[in-house]
């Protein structure tokens, strides 16, 4: 004897459009979980900034530049301050993030939903671009308010800082994104990921000015997207006059948008394939 | 009809060269309560977590919800609801922003407010899950796991840490989802949820089933026989006997013949805990002269 009494099929196809939906829910999610992690808003958030500080009270009473175009600490620093912070806010933050993420079961457990990955990466994209945003805002905000640096007053030149931002928090954030499979474990994270960070912010001309570089750790450095973040900031931010300090007399910006687009590229790939909720050990 | 929600067939589990989950097989019906009882290390987490599409199998066939884990994507993790054993996320966000979050992960999912009243959370709804106690945690847990109103419910150890009332509470909440056609797989420590919960059960010892079937028959009918005990001349009796009364009796007689009572004496019917403990303790009995030479090396597992 059989019943004819249709049974609903166990497994139905999931609405179109979710996940940007589930994306943009995820945003919500990481900003708040961001702030509310005093350590991260520390070492990452303010970190720029309080390095800022630094610098321009150290060096308060040393001029940068040419001679006749001299500037003071604070405005020579900004701008690779806010390259730094982009830097931080991307491949530190979520390098380290994630890393622990997949320790702690946070990744286990989303791995057992129907979370869309493409989502999760939209909700770590996005948590960057909410932080480094808010990030830049008061740093270019303390240089001016407190140490009187001149900010830019052409369209050109926050055009120029507008598209190095968002291409280079796009990079970071991938980036971050692709290195966090790196660490075996969430407690190595931060000894894996923030010497790596620390070394790229010397050799790119953000602590240190990066004409004074011997030629072959320029090289080096030119490899890398910091280096280009740091000279599209100050193209932003530095004098016109300026440009003559860099390699070859010239801001290069074009070569910076082609290193960048081709990081940003190769990162989405290697997110993309490597990543993994949990770790199958076999 | 009654479905299949889950079989296994033959599933082997390697790890290196240790077989951590060496030949099962098992069936879970359609809205049954299914528990998988066994010690630490006997290979339940290894078998739930590939059932899960946690992890990769060596050998076997296994079928949740009609779908290879291997192969399960996105529409089939939207009908499963899946407690892990306990994490240590870091718990930054709300136990209500939690909730709803993973709501809205899924097609039909339930009312948050129903389910953090049904978890018992009500009142806690605004504190960071960081700052709940463990059971509490737990608690939010399987608010994540029946959130999404999962025909297939995993519950891995979902009661650790509970409070006797917090687990009364909770049985409540899984007869509930029972009555609602839910298929659940249980593993547990405590055998009195077991007995409580499932309708069947398997005991799982090195790496293999050693029992199988209905709960109250696990180890079959000669293990819940009941014991009579009581005490004479010094030394604790045993004695099992379909007729407890009957014997229960002739003691008492024996006794008040020479003038006295029996000491001690009791009618014990089996539990499943002390069906599981003796099947367990066979296992070890049957395994430990075949492994005794090889059980330092630990990578070695006998033919």
């Amino acid at each position: 004897m059989t019943t004819t009494t249709p049974t609903l099929p166990w497994v139905t196809p999931l609405p179109a459009g979710r996940s940007i939906r589930i994306g943009i829910a995820r945003i919500g999610v990481e900003v708040t979980a961001y702030f509310r992690q005093v350590d991260t808003v520390f070492f990452t958030f303010l970190f720029p900034v309080l390095m800022l500080a630094i610098f321009s009270t150290a060096f308060s009473s040393q001029d940068f530049g040419p001679p006749d175009q001299a500037i003071s600490a604070a405005a020579y620093y900004l701008p690779a301050m806010l390259a730094a912070g982009v830097l931080l806010s991307g491949v530190q933050n979520l390098g380290v993030d994630i890393a622990m993420e997949r320790s702690d079961g946070t990744l286990k457990r989303y791995g057992g939903t129907p979370m869309p990955i493409v989502s999760y990466f939209i909700g770590k994209l996005g948590q960057v671009f909410v932080t480094a945003s808010l990030q830049a805002a008061v740093i270019i905000g303390v240089a001016s308010l407190v140490f009187g640096v001149a900010l830019p007053t052409t369209a050109e030149a926050w055009g120029t800082f507008a598209w190095v931002f968002v291409l280079g928090v796009t990079t970071s954030a991938v980036l971050g994104i692709a290195i966090s499979g790196l660490p075996r474990s969430g407690r190595s994270a931060t000894a894996v990921i923030i010497p790596i960070a620390l070394v790229l912010q010397f050799i790119s001309g953000v602590y240190l000015s990066f004409s004074l570089l011997p030629t072959w750790l320029q090289t080096v450095a030119n490899v890398f997207p910091l280096r280009w973040m740091a000279s599209g900031m100050r193209a932003a931010f530095l004098p016109e006059s300026f440009e003559v300090l860099e390699p070859d007399e010239h801001w290069q910006l074009t070569t910076g948008i082609l290193v960048l687009g081709a990081w940003l590229v190769v990162g989405l790939v290697v997110a993309r394939l490597t990543f993994r909720w949990i770790r199958k050990d076999g | 009809m009654t479905r299949t929600a889950v079989e296994v067939v033959g599933l082997v589990k390697h790890y290196g060269g240790f077989a951590a989950v060496d030949g099962i097989d098992f069936d879970i019906a359609e809205g049954e309560t299914f528990a998988l009882l066994g010690p630490n290390g006997a290979g339940k987490s290894t078998t739930i977590e590939i059932l899960e599409g946690y992890r990769d199998r060596t050998a076997g066939e296994v079928r949740v919800l009609g779908v290879d884990p291997r192969r399960g994507g996105l529409d089939w993790k939207a009908r499963l609801g899946i407690v892990l054993q306990s994490t240590g996320e870091s718990g930054l966000v709300t136990v209500r922003e939690q909730i709803a979050h993973f709501a809205g992960l899924y097609p039909h999912a339930r009312d948050v407010d129903e389910v953090i009243a049904a978890v018992g959370l009500q009142g806690r709804e605004r504190v960071q899950i960081r700052r709940l106690s463990g059971g509490q945690r737990r608690r939010v847990d399987v608010a994540l796991g029946i959130v999404g109103r999962p025909a297939l419910l995993f519950l891995d150890e979902p009661t650790t840490g509970f409070d006797p009332e917090a687990r009364r509470q909770f049985w409540d909440l899984i007869r509930g989802l029972k009555a609602e056609g839910t298929t659940i797989l249980l593993t547990t420590h405590y055998l009195d949820e077991a007995a409580q919960l499932a309708d069947r059960g398997g005991v799982i010892a090195g790496g293999r089933l050693v029992a199988l079937g209905a709960i109250d028959a696990l180890g079959g009918r000669d293990s819940r026989v009941p014991i009579v005990r009581w005490r004479e001349g010094g030394a604790i009796r045993e004695e099992r006997t379909d007729r407890p009364a009957e014997l229960v009796a002739a003691v008492a007689r024996r006794f008040a013949d020479a003038g006295g009572e029996p000491d001690e004496l009791e009618v014990i019917r089996p539990t499943l805990e002390d069906v599981y403990l003796d099947l367990i303790d066979a296992h070890d009995q049957s395994t430990r002269p075949a492994t005794a030479d090889v059980a330092t090396s630990g990578s070695e597992t006998p033919a």
